[in-house]
């Protein structure tokens, strides 16, 4: 919570001068009762009709200066919370960009999308509560309190005591609401899920005719969500009868003590008639205390999540090496690396590439192929060997150095809602041939020309508007627009068929030979024609070598060509 | 409207028992503040302070609130029963309604949108009638309540409110108009920017590997500024309308003691006689004051209120247009039960589009015997899927007609149609719950025993059983890691149960790497066995097999034979076939 505060530290000035202008403004308005007593008490035995409309013209003036005051205070706090939200949800977004892959996956990605939109948007609205009403309950609390205690001790006290019963009651009932409610979103998600599989399956279950057993499972989450909601209600119920009730107590309290008092001299009916009225101000503020308590909890549970990723080191570390090598483009020495520090995923890698060759990967799913990518990247960093490009540590470069090497289309990779030329661009300084020559070679011109508005059709995010081999085909022209140094495509033609696949090898090997290019595939043709095939299985290389020479030396590598003859056959 | 009230009126047994409690409860609560001035006349009396009757009033204070804060916990109950019955009737309903609807529903509109009426929908009409139609019967009472009472205690003030309340109910409308395209804007804005978060994060390794997080940064930087400027300009605004009707308030409020001080100054005065219209006490004045507060309040929530009945009014409104949505048709009168199927299927002269500009199949045909296997090859949009759709009587053809065993299609019970054949789609289809579950939704009178033979049978026995609690393992998407091969086997184990003598793979083993779909094959190869079969593939070698290949290219069957005629023929297919070996 302090971390998050410290947010607030700009706007410190502001904040007092809307402070002031808002106790200003709440002091008008509770000086309004004490007026009304005055004329009733006072003003009217006087019978003086021109005092009572003076007095009446000082409760409108007092009106007006607390209306403003509100008005304008209000607006003030408005201003500062959007501009802290602003400001800590920004910085939030940028660490979320730079968190390491391995921070990134522990946090996991929902959690940090629901870090950024529900856990700042919950801080935003307890800061602005807590401008609005964080000054007005405490003192219309202390003020009515202090302004009774004046005007009658022994009634004040009487009301006071009720407060405290108050204030348990309605915080301790709201409590018990949260873990109730967290059942309900249980259920309402159950609910949610069963429809959403229903929805999805829908052909399968018309063809097994099974909508009656899908009836009854329905009912069942959603009888189950009804019951839910029904507790829930009936127990948060209770909140607002018994406060009522515990006020009018009060009220009904103070009126019997009241008439002792009056009875003795000790007060008069006109007091009592101002204390009704600034029992409902206290209660009021009492019942907009206790919910801020609870929103207090809410928001300290965000603002700490949101502290945690804030506060995350950053892991990019550089080092020094300054040595150089001609001829090897990129190496791997003895590299293993684990994600959960168990097993290792990938076993003690070793290889060396010159500049322009071409390198294949294949394997099974989850057999390492996309690990070795992600080290090379430097998402992750080698338990233990070296990666070296150009002879030297990728350790030893600077994010952007490094990130400038690569053109990268990954596996299920990133397509976003703007115009294709954008996609391809992504938000690098390349001129439109550049796009347009990149887009040839990954085959992906014609099928973007046929669109009546070519490079500026826009794309759904996702992509949902491309076909896999579309989309797949605008990731590639992406990796080749800046025609980098080292290209990696992480099975990404997997959805091309068979003669598209081979046209985009022949152009790669045509236009970009000076580039040093990586595959990683599942199909061996996809890979055949590359200068050093890699086969992974389990984290370990199990056989490396040409086409022709795995196909002798390697009994997986056959058998896993000899399943394809020649893969997808249409796209 | 109408219809919604009518679910309101279906549970007249509760609705009744609340209109009257809310009366009641309401009732109570407005004779507190009577009492209440009783009592403090009793205070003030000239005689001294009248013990008894201060008692008898307190006492009828405490009687009042503690019957009133009962009746309105009880209301509060019986309005949560209310809504929940009409809110479970309603997703039960809607619910039901889809399992009805043909699958081009399905297809046309986006399970976010489908599930949104389920929840956000409902959830609305809930909040609405558990929360807000009690207070629309308080404020009416309250109001037309308080107006009784401040009318017997003094007639010529109520005046006050003739001014004041009008021009508060104008102002509240007037802002409101202004603001709430303001808010509407706002929660765009905000959405907008939360959308843009979670799109950039889905794709942080694809930015981190570009390097993109400056650029990326300084575009959401701008939708943050955007959603914040919105928001200010919502709040700015917003932050007017409630001092200003406090302020509306309060001037009334001094206007009532302005006005009743004066009143007041007259009766003790003896200028105006008890009996009066005029004629008011303090006590008078100070309950007055107490209704007009009471008064006051509901009448400027009355536009929130009528707001959330809008916005209540049109969320049942998208429920019931999918309530009155064209559920599939009924099977015909006479439509035949189909026992025994044999399982010889023929297309003749089919012609489909799903919207009637654009035909996706012209005059479709192919006979296929009992048995055999189909394969269909063609390019991405060509219509192969279509087929596998008209087959399950998912849609209807627009002309043409399907045969099985030499009845029409269309003459045959819907439900036992679809039975006759088994389907495995691209699509896994797994839903949470065991894996046992999953698996004998296939026939669900299976035993274990059949379970058992039928992962077998699909090869994934052997990694059920190595799962924590084998069969009963619960399948969810959190819980147990489970590739997409391994589901796929299991949707195939899920077809091992049924024993329906036709079978549709459609594209079954894409997304499944290379050993897997070795597997896969093998598992397919044995479920085709005895089956007629209709196979959208995209590998080579199943295809190679098959007893005959359509190649649908444009909706029409360009080429049809097996593998070695249509090499022999030298079109679409063996261009293909041959590009494999360039």
């Amino acid at each position: 919570m302090k971390r998050i505060l410290s947010y607030l530290k700009p706007f410190r000035l502001r904040m007092l001068v809307g402070f002031i202008i808002k106790v200003t403004g709440t002091m008008a308005e509770l000086i309004l009762p004490y007026i009304l007593t005055h004329i009733l008490e006072n003003v009217i035995v006087e019978l003086n009709v021109s005092k009572i409309v003076f007095y009446g013209a000082v409760m409108v003036f007092f009106s007006i200066v607390a209306c403003l005051g509100n008005i304008i205070a209000n607006r003030m706090a408005a201003r500062v919370t959007t501009n802290f939200s602003k400001a800590m949800r920004q910085d939030l977004f940028e660490k979320t960009l730079y968190l390491s892959s391995a921070d990134t996956d522990s946090f996991t990605i929902p959690s940090l999308e629901s870090r950024i939109t529900t856990d700042t948007y919950n801080v935003h609205n307890f800061i602005g509560m807590m401008q609005r009403m964080g000054v007005r309950a405490p003192i219309l609390l202390i003020g009515g309190i202090s302004l009774t205690l004046i005007m009658d001790r022994a009634l004040a006290f009487v009301m006071i005591a009720t407060l405290p019963v108050v204030f348990i009651t309605v915080y301790s009932i709201s409590r018990k609401g949260v873990p109730l409610y967290t059942k309900v979103q249980k259920s309402a998600d159950n609910m949610v899920r069963v429809a959403r599989e229903d929805v999805q399956g829908i052909r399968v279950i018309k063809a097994l005719s099974k909508n009656e057993h899908e009836n009854r499972r329905y009912d069942k989450v959603n009888s189950d969500l009804s019951k839910q909601e029904r507790w829930a209600g009936t127990v948060m119920s209770v909140v607002n009868p018994v406060m009522t009730l515990l006020m009018n107590l009060g009220i009904a309290a103070v009126v019997a003590v009241a008439a002792f008092r009056v009875s003795k001299g000790l007060s008069s009916s006109a007091t009592v008639i101002a204390f009704m009225q600034y029992f409902t101000l206290i209660s009021m503020a009492m019942m907009s205390l206790s919910r801020m308590f609870v929103m207090y909890t809410k928001c300290a549970a965000s603002a700490k999540r949101i502290a945690e990723v804030l506060d995350t080191p950053d892991k990019f570390k550089i080092t020094e090496d300054t040595e150089k090598s001609e001829g090897t483009h990129i190496s791997f020495e003895n590299v293993s690396f684990s994600y959960l520090g168990k097993k290792h995923n990938l076993h003690d890698i070793s290889l060396s590439l010159k500049k322009g060759e071409r390198l294949g990967i294949i394997g099974a799913t989850g057999s390492g192929k996309s690990t070795f990518i992600k080290l090379l990247l430097r998402f992750y960093e080698p338990e233990s060997g070296k990666i070296k490009i150009n002879g030297r540590n990728i350790t030893s470069y600077s994010r952007e150095q490094l990130t400038a090497m690569f053109g990268v289309a990954l596996q299920n990779d990133f397509i976003y809602a703007e115009t294709v030329e954008e996609n391809i661009r992504f938000g690098r300084n390349i001129p439109k041939e550049d796009i347009i020559r990149a887009a040839k070679i990954a085959q992906a011109h014609d099928f973007i020309t046929a669109a009546p508005d070519g490079y500026a059709h826009m794309l759904s995010s996702k992509g949902t508007n491309l076909s896999g081999g579309q989309r797949q085909r605008i990731l590639i022209s992406r990796a080749i627009a800046s025609n980098p140094e080292i290209l990696i495509l992480d099975d990404s033609s997997s959805a091309l068929d068979y003669k598209t696949d081979a046209n985009l090898r022949r152009a790669l090997d045509e236009n970009m030979a000076g580039s040093t290019v990586i595959t990683v595939a599942q199909r061996v043709s996809s890979v055949k024609n590359c200068d050093l095939i890699l086969v992974i299985d389990d984290g370990k290389i199990i056989g490396q070598g040409k086409h022709e020479q795995l196909l002798e030396s390697c009994a997986e590598y056959r058998e896993i060509s000899e399943s394809q003859m020649g893969g997808a056959f249409v796209e | 409207m109408l219809r919604l009230g009518r679910y309101v009126i279906n549970q007249w047994h509760l609705f009744i028992p609340a209109v009257v409690f809310t009366l009641l409860s309401n009732q109570l609560s407005l004779l507190g503040p009577r009492y209440s001035g009783a009592a403090i006349d009793a205070i003030e009396s000239a005689q001294g302070v009248d013990f008894s009757v201060v008692w008898e009033n307190v006492i009828k204070m405490i009687v009042c609130y503690a019957l009133s804060a009962i009746l309105s916990y009880v209301l509060a109950v019986i309005m949560i029963h209310l809504s929940q019955k009409i809110t479970y009737k309603m997703r039960k309903e809607l619910f039901e309604k889809l399992n009805t609807l043909p699958v081009g529903y399905f297809d046309t509109h986006t399970t976010g949108d489908i599930i949104s009426h389920l929840s956000y929908d409902i959830d609305t009409i809930n909040g609405t009638l558990s929360h807000d139609l009690v207070q629309v019967m308080t404020s009416v009472y309250t109001v037309v309540g308080s107006l009784i009472f401040m009318w017997q205690i003094s007639k010529p003030m109520i005046l006050i409110f003739v001014f004041t309340v009008p021009v508060s109910v104008l102002f509240t409308r007037y802002r409101s108009k202004k603001v709430r395209p303001l808010f509407r804007a706002r929660s765009k804005k905000y959405g907008e920017l939360n959308g843009y978060a979670e799109e950039m994060l889905s794709g942080a390794r694809t930015i981190e590997a570009y390097g993109r997080q400056n650029v990326i940064s300084e575009r959401f930087n701008d939708r943050n500024e955007d959603a914040m400027n919105a928001y200010y300009n919502a709040e700015y605004n917003a932050a007017m309308l409630f001092p200003t009707i406090n302020l509306i308030n309060n001037v009334s409020i001094a206007l009532v003691a302005i006005f009743g001080g004066v009143l007041y100054m007259y009766s003790q005065s003896g200028a105006v006689l008890a009996g009066s219209v005029l004629f008011i006490t303090l006590g008078g004045v100070a309950q007055f004051v107490q209704y007009s507060r009471k008064f006051a309040g509901p009448i400027n929530e009355f536009s929130n209120i009528l707001h959330e009945f809008q916005s209540a009014f049109s969320a049942a409104e998208r429920v019931f247009r999918i309530l009155d949505e064209e559920p599939e048709p009924l099977d015909l009168p006479d439509a035949k039960e189909l026992k025994e199927v044999k399982g010889n299927a023929e297309l003749d002269n089919i012609t489909f589009g799903y919207t009637p500009e654009k035909t996706i199949l012209k005059n479709v045909s192919v006979t296929v015997p009992k048995g055999k296997t189909v394969a269909i090859v063609g390019p991405t949009g060509a219509g192969k899927t279509t087929i596998i759709n008209l087959l399950m009587r998912f849609y209807d053809p627009q002309s043409g007609e399907i045969r099985i065993d030499s009845i029409p299609a269309l003459k045959i019970k819907r439900s036992d149609l679809r039975l006759a054949f088994t389907m495995v789609l691209q699509d896994t289809w797994l839903f949470h719950g065991t894996v046992y579950d999953n698996i004998v939704y296939g026939r669900e009178k299976a035993t274990m025993q059949e379970v058992k033979a039928a992962a077998k049978a699909a090869r994934i026995d052997t990694y059920i059983e190595s799962l924590p609690d084998g069969y009963n393992t619960v399948l969810s998407d959190d819980g147990v890691n489970i590739s997409k091969g391994q589901r796929q086997l299991i949707t195939i184990a899920r077809a091992f149960l049924s024993d329906a003598p036709m079978l549709i793979l459609d594209e079954a083993t894409s997304n499944v790497d290379s050993r897997t779909e070795i597997q896969i094959q093998g598992a397919m190869n044995d479920l085709m066995k005895g089956r007629t079969s209709f196979v959208i593939a995209h590998r080579l070698s199943t295809i190679q097999n098959a007893d005959t290949i359509l190649v649908i290219r444009d909706g029409e069957i360009t080429e049809q034979g097996n593998h070695d005629e249509l090499i022999k023929l030298g079109g679409f297919y063996s261009t293909l076939y041959n590009s494999q070996f360039s």
